[in-house]
């Protein structure tokens, strides 16, 4: 395994919230999943978190809105923001398409990693869809 | 969930194409089918259909009912010849708005359609206002469709070659596929387009026909909710309710030249002593700047930050690729491009007052080859 390629060490997990979050190394990273945003429908608004910005795990930190509703996003982590995604910014659309890859919301620094390891697995988030 | 929810005739049809089935009024209903953008822009561009059979239609017969239904709207239906529709208000004493409804003359009676979440009080009210000889029957068996957008009137005359003649606000009776079509020049979106009331197991294989052969795009009450908002048309509940007077509310051009004379309707000498000394607060098109949309309920203030006003809907606007809102502000805030400031999220977003609609209505001419 070549310790440079990110998908092979890369580990995600999801939280009851609907969000993604990918571990690379000490970085998270954190986005809605694609059941999410199917239920939102077209996304026409997307606020993020600024960078430095402290996030408590539980806190609304990022804000999505439909054409008819808006939804609070909350962090599935506590953690430092080191990076915002723009791209969903300039273009919420995005989200719809690529929710669980280019669209990204934010990246998280200095998160706990036993927290993290307690959120679900895909295995255990698919098995949380079917039960809703 | 306390009561099984009601089902239109459309509802399998619905269901089998994906629709996304919400509550409402009572009702499961479509809020969208492909997505709401795509339904919005279907409509602008082209023609969308809607579900709306869970509004109320009722019929009223007999001699005498326009002037028994003037005892308890604003406008003028004594007026309203044969073959013709027109937008009026149910208004309580106060003065308020019980409901909106659009009421046609069909000669030999009048037909009402009324908002679904008011319709078994609308039906009460008027009920037993009637005297003696009259009656208000409502016709639960009937399912209603929305026919919406440029494309509406040739689309539909394949169907009813009449429909192509029909003037805006007029209603006329049509043999749609073999059933017979109570159809109106009106609509919800600001487009030309009909209402087209038929009985219940006519509606499948009409929308069907008109989807699978004619191109028209299944829209659900989430396009409905937007194309109303950039038209400026006001939703029951939300913009207008009983503690809103038409005055305020912008809808004083539904009160008829000849009730202006007498105010004999319910609430009349209030709503003539608001209009006389000019309404505390009125309702406005809002447009927010940048592109965070601003709910109903949003607090309106002043760029100082007084407050002065709520949002009473708000959204994004497809059409023109921003946040747009409607709600009411105090008279001396109301004039077109005044700057204000919405609290959203807890924080001052800059907007200002524009005119309504947002998007212009291109309705057909009134005279429109009739």
């Amino acid at each position: 395994m070549s310790a440079t390629s990110e998908s092979a060490t890369a580990e995600t997990r999801y939280s009851r919230d609907h969000e993604w979050i990918r571990r690379e190394g000490g970085t998270m990273t954190v986005g809605i999943t694609d059941h999410a945003q199917s239920a939102l429908g077209d996304l026409v608004f997307v606020e993020l978190p600024e960078v430095g910005r402290e996030l408590e795990a539980g806190e609304t930190c990022a804000v999505v809105e439909s054409v008819k509703a808006a939804s609070d996003v909350y962090a599935p982590l506590s953690g430092t923001v080191s990076a915002a995604n723009d791209a969903v910014v300039q273009e919420p659309a995005l989200v719809n398409r690529a929710a669980e890859t280019e669209a990204w919301f934010f990246r998280l620094s200095g998160a706990d990693p036993e927290a993290f390891a307690e959120l679900m697995d895909r295995a255990a988030y698919d098995a949380f869809l079917a039960t809703l | 969930m306390d009561q099984p929810l009601a089902t239109t005739p459309l509802d399998r049809w619905s269901r089998a194409l994906g629709a996304r089935m919400v509550p409402f009024a009572g009702y499961a209903m479509p809020v969208q089918y492909q997505g709401v953008l795509a339904e919005h822009r279907a409509c602008r561009e082209r023609a969308a259909l809607f579900d709306v059979s869970h509004m109320g239609q009722a019929r009223l017969a007999g001699p005498g009912g326009a002037a028994a239904l003037e005892h308890l709207v604003c406008g003028d239906i004594a007026g309203l010849k044969p073959g013709r529709q027109r937008y009026t208000l149910l208004t309580n004493e106060a003065g308020g708005i019980l409901d909106d409804l659009m009421v046609a003359n069909l000669g030999e009676a009048l037909f009402l359609v009324v908002n679904a979440a008011n319709k078994v009080a609308d039906f009460a009210h008027i009920a037993a206002a009637l005297p003696a000889g009259l009656r208000l029957e409502p016709l639960p068996g009937r399912a209603l469709i929305a026919l919406q957008g440029p494309r509406a009137a040739e689309i539909l005359a394949r169907f009813a070659a009449g429909a192509a003649t029909m003037a805006f606000l007029g209603v006329a009776r049509l043999e749609i596929q073999g059933a017979e079509a109570i159809v109106s020049r009106s609509g919800y979106t600001g487009e030309d387009g009909f209402e087209i009331s038929l009985p219940a197991e006519a509606a499948e294989p009409f929308a069907r026909a008109l989807a699978e052969d004619h191109g028209v795009t299944p829209a659900g009450l989430g396009a409905r909710d937007s194309l109303r908002l950039e038209a400026g048309l006001c939703l029951h509940g939300a913009d207008i309710d009983a503690a809103t007077d038409p005055i305020e509310a912008a809808l004083g051009w539904t009160i008829g030249k000849r009730r202006r004379m007498a105010w004999d309707f319910p609430g009349g000498e209030a709503i003539r002593a608001t209009q006389d000394a000019g309404p505390a607060r009125l309702r406005v098109g809002i447009a927010p700047e940048g592109r965070a949309p601003a709910r109903a309920g949003t607090e309106i203030r002043t760029a100082a930050g007084e407050p002065v006003g709520t949002v009473t809907s708000g959204g994004f606007s497809p059409t023109l690729d921003r946040p747009i809102a409607m709600g009411y502000v105090r008279r001396d805030h109301a004039a077109d491009g005044t700057e204000l400031a919405l609290l959203v999220r807890g924080r001052p977003l800059s907007a200002r007052i524009v005119p309504l609609p947002f998007v212009p209505h291109r309705y057909p001419s009134r005279s429109a080859a009739s």
